[in-house]
């Protein structure tokens, strides 16, 4: 049939990216503490699983919640005939209430900017429906969410340019890289509508400091375009430094009722501090009163369902307990960083300094056979079929540089977490003594051959000086071996 | 700065199906509180039997409260739960649901299901799969207004009407198909498909076999697709029973092309039957893999809460419950449509023979001062400000008629309905009256005028 539309027959989907293939083979073999000890351990999702105990003792409590019940009084019928796109008062007040807590009430957030969307996935694209046409173009710091692909250019036809970060400043923002990312869209005609930066960021697990904040605003004002703001993860700030919202920042330098106010829009969602994902709620958040009116009517397209926004309403107006569940899930959080890093740096694996997130950016540069994508895809296959760990690597991120990836932490317990730098571990030394023992034979080798004495050193990769400096050039998408070939292959030889 | 998007008026929404709403809200009928208000008759949606789905939450608590039949609690697993391949428990349900109301003629398989946050959302979805932008879908007249949003919107298609008129009761005739396909091709737009609600919104009747099958042809002639949204399947309460569009394609003849099933889609939700739409639940059907892989990822951007999806899996497991209630609900539907009817014949108003839906398709020419689009927006506002009733005038529609007005009968209890029934015979006894007033003054000047010429010109005789 060939009268499908291009959209259904194409993959800007995005998803034969490996950065689902990981996810699709852990599918196939899930690790099981019981039942399936030897399988592949999931850390390539972004889920917060820690502090879901917290949530059932108040779903206990507040019984009326779940029965749909006002003073004991069912209220079943008002909520099965909700569907005003406005969403329900009194889940917008909560929520804006509980934004504003999140950025320590140093901004207030008004219910009526506020556009209630079926998750985050529907709000970033509902607001590039609103602020760009078939062929405009977002600029994107990178590495970024690999579901950006899909999210924000799939059915919008929007495309996105990519601001290049690197390692060599902790991958920060800087203004020479975006302006770098404006050039190119300039080049590839694509007309520039915003910016779009996801803080604390995913995959980096990082805020953003005020000077690259104020770098972003200064450059969107200059040029006359948006600035979208995906701060789903605030919420997992869990260590200093404290999280700034752009909002707070915009305030702050008293461009609040100017024009720039009303081109920055944030997008938030309760997938990741509270651990929802399953209930679909996300948010827009614009002080442009024509995008809350467009983003309100396409919300059309994706409404929270009018069961989960009465119950979440309920949750969150109760402020004692959210304090404490936000509390309690940052200490957690941080505690099982805490460990992965460990462990990772007892492997001779460096993570790059985080604050938030449900994940770490880790950097096992040193462990490529060589500095390209291929090397990196090479060790991914290796960590997802023979470590069993399925991590996220940075080519699906977009991120420059070969061998950094997304490891995820918080969507297992302490002992899944124990026993996955474990078996990285033992892969880690594994590599270290196939390499010892090559170097020996070469040594030999050489010896055999010239007789010459030589030093070699028994020191971890790790300690090898890094190639920082190495700029790799490539297309827009590195070019590596099909994904499906690679699975084909490893089905074919398994 | 905008999209053109968000800067335009493609949303559909300055209709005057959308702008008797907002005049509503403003101004709602509250029986106790507000007896005078504007009653809202332009909302097409199900409150008749609450009660029963009520009745079966009070027995099954457990199921609102996230618990599974052992009591333990399921709402981890829930709050995680965002695959878009759907619950499949709740997946099961509805293909037997689906085919509950179609009378078990035709027998769903759940991996051909797709959930979306309400029918919304299926049919941009089943849109984006089926066509690009600048392509055209033909869409019988008068159809629902909500698909000049939902349809073209956001997908940049184009809707090109197949008009139907009153003169064979709105049916789709072979005649008025093939004229809207050659005016798509004239105007240079790539027909895709066609798009038909079965039963109809706004008419409230199901199509037979004959026209299903006749579509289907043309589907196949063409080399297109045909989306059917059945949304309102469940809301059949007289006969003719109702057929779905997958029911019709088996017929062995047209199975003989292999392809018809890959190009036939349905869109069903729980929203007009079951009166739930408020928790957004939607899907496509569809046999064409290639549609399903890709609706599948689009409806990551509406997907159905977990915790929805697991309240009413539970609910349609019930198959107890699931035939009372059709049953009783049909019958409240029946019943409530007959009081409007005779209702409105009494005022001399006739409606379209209807047999489904949440509304009737009524016959209001006779109340126009003229055959035109303006007298029937005249009317519109008279009854919507003076009678104090908000229905939805057939423009909005896309009617190529005027007079015609949908009216809804599902969305309030029975008192408030005989309001409405006696405020529209007073309007009309005042109309009438009136007309027969400015009749008799009318005849009487005509009368006086030509008695006057009569004398003046028996004068000049005389004068001569």
């Amino acid at each position: 049939m060939g009268l499908l539309s291009r959209k259904a027959t194409c993959n800007t989907h995005g998803q034969d990216s490996s950065y689902f293939l990981g996810w699709q083979e852990y599918e196939k073999n899930p690790y099981n503490e019981v039942n399936n000890p030897n399988g592949i351990i999931q850390m390539g999702l972004a889920e917060n699983q820690l502090c879901l105990d917290l949530l059932e003792p108040w779903l206990m409590k507040n019984p009326d919640a779940l029965g749909l019940k006002r003073d004991g009084i069912s209220i079943f019928k008002e909520l099965a005939l909700f569907q005003d796109y406005n969403g329900f008062p009194a889940f917008k007040r909560a929520l804006v209430d509980f934004m504003g807590e999140i950025r320590g009430n140093k901004v207030s957030f008004d219910p009526n900017h506020v556009v209630l969307t079926a998750g985050a996935t529907s709000a970033n694209e509902t607001l590039m429906f609103c602020l760009a046409d078939q062929g405009d173009a977002f600029l994107l710091p990178t590495p970024y969410y690999p579901g950006f692909d899909r999210d924000l250019r799939w059915r919008t036809g929007v495309e996105i340019v990519p601001i290049h970060c690197t390692s060599s400043n902790g991958f920060k923002v800087t203004l020479p890289a975006i302006e770098q990312a404006y050039r190119q869209a300039q080049k590839r005609k694509l007309r520039v509508k915003g910016v779009l930066i996801t803080n604390p960021s995913n995959p980096l697990g990082t805020t953003m400091a005020r000077d690259e904040l104020d770098l972003l605003i200064n450059f969107i004002e200059d040029r006359q375009i948006h600035l979208i703001s995906d701060e789903i993860y605030s919420g997992t700030v869990f260590t200093s430094p404290s999280f700034v919202s752009v909002m707070e920042v915009l305030k702050d330098r008293n461009l609040d009722q100017t024009q720039v106010w009303e081109r920055v829009h944030i997008v938030y969602s309760l997938s990741k501090d509270l651990g929802l994902p399953g209930f679909r709620v996300g948010a827009i958040y614009s002080n442009d009163p024509v995008v809350v009116s467009a983003a309100t009517k396409m919300s059309s397209f994706g409404l929270v369902s009018s069961q989960t926004q009465y119950l979440l309403s309920a949750m969150l107006l109760d402020k004692k307990f959210t304090k404490e569940y936000m509390s309690e899930n940052h200490k957690r959080l941080q505690k099982q960083q805490k460990d992965l890093v460990s462990g990772l740096e007892k492997a001779g694996i460096r993570c790059l300094d985080s604050n938030a997130g449900l994940f770490c950016w880790v950097d096992m540069r040193h462990l490529l056979k060589s500095n390209t994508f291929e090397a990196e895809m090479e060790l991914w296959q290796k960590i997802v079929y023979h470590v069993k760990i399925n991590i996220s690597p940075g080519s699906s991120c977009h991120c420059i540089e070969p061998g950094w990836f997304r490891v995820c932490f918080a969507n297992m317990s302490e002992s899944t977490l124990k026993l996955a730098i474990q078996r990285l571990k033992s892969f880690v030394s594994s590599i270290g003594m196939k390499s010892q023992s090559h170097q020996e034979l070469k040594s030999l080798r050489r010896k055999a051959r010239n007789n010459w004495v030589f030093r070699h050193s028994l020191q971890s990769f790790y300690d090898r000086e890094q190639d920082t400096t190495t700029k790799v050039s490539f297309s827009y998408r590195p070019h590596f071996m099909s994904l499906s070939n690679i699975a084909a292959t490893l089905d074919a030889a398994a | 700065m905008l999209s053109s998007k968000a800067s335009s008026n493609c949303h559909g929404q300055d209709s005057l199906y959308f702008l008797g709403w907002q005049v509503y809200e403003k101004n709602p009928f509250h029986e106790v509180e507000n007896p005078t208000g504007i009653i809202q008759m332009g909302l097409a949606e199900n409150q008749l039997s609450f009660d029963l789905v009520e009745s079966w939450l009070r027995k099954n608590p457990d199921v609102m409260g996230l618990k599974n039949k052992d009591g333990e609690s399921v709402f981890r697993d829930l709050a995680l739960f965002q695959d878009y391949h759907g619950m499949p428990a709740f997946k099961n349900e509805l293909v037997e649901y689906m085919a509950k109301i179609g009378g078990n003629n035709v027998k769903f398989d759940p991996n051909n299901l797709v959930l979306a946050a309400g029918a919304t959302s299926a049919n941009e979805t089943l849109i984006f799969c089926l066509a690009d932008p600048g392509d055209a879908i033909l869409l019988p007249t008068p159809s629902y207004a909500g698909f000049d949003r939902d349809l073209k919107w956001r997908t940049g298609v184009e809707i090109v009407p197949i008009h139907c008129s009153s003169s064979n009761g709105f049916r789709i005739s072979m005649f008025a198909l093939e004229e809207a396909y050659e005016r798509a091709q004239k105007l240079d737009f790539k027909v895709k498909g066609v798009l038909i609600t079965n039963p109809s919104n706004p008419l409230g009747t199901t199509m037979t076999t004959d026209e299903l099958q006749s579509l289907i042809t043309f589907a196949i002639d063409k080399d297109i697709h045909l989306i059917s949204d059945e949304v309102f399947s469940g809301t059949v309460f007289d006969s003719p029973s109702f057929i779905s569009i997958m029911e019709a394609a088996m017929d062995s003849n047209l199975k003989r092309n292999t392809d018809v099933l890959s190009r036939i889609h349905i869109v069903y939700s729980l929203s007009k039957d079951l009166g739930l739409p408020g928790f957004r639940v939607g899907m496509i059907y569809s046999n064409n893999q290639t549609v399903m892989s890709a609706a599948t990822k689009m409806s990551s951007f509406g997907l159905v809460s977990s915790q929805t999806q697991y309240l009413l899996s539970y609910m349609l497991a019930n198959k107890k419950f699931t035939s009372n209630y059709m049953k009783r609900n049909q019958k409240r539907l029946k019943k409530r449509k007959e009081m409007l009817v005779s209702g409105l014949k009494k005022s001399g108003i006739n409606c379209l023979k209807s047999n489904a839906g949440l509304f009737c398709w009524v016959d209001m020419r006779h109340l126009l001062c003229s055959n035109t689009f303006e007298a029937e927006t005249d009317l519109w506002k008279k009854i919507l400000c003076e009678v104090g009733l908000n229905i939805s005038p057939g423009s909005s529609f896309h009617c190529s008629q005027p007079g015609w007005f949908r009216v809804c009968f599902a969305n309030m209890n029975q008192s408030t309905l005989q309001v409405a029934l006696r405020r529209i015979k007073d309007f009309v006894e005042r109309s009438s009256f009136n007309y027969q007033q400015i009749m008799a003054s009318l005849s009487r000047k005509l009368i006086s005028n030509w008695v006057r010429k009569l004398s003046s010109a028996d004068r000049e005789e005389q004068e001569r």
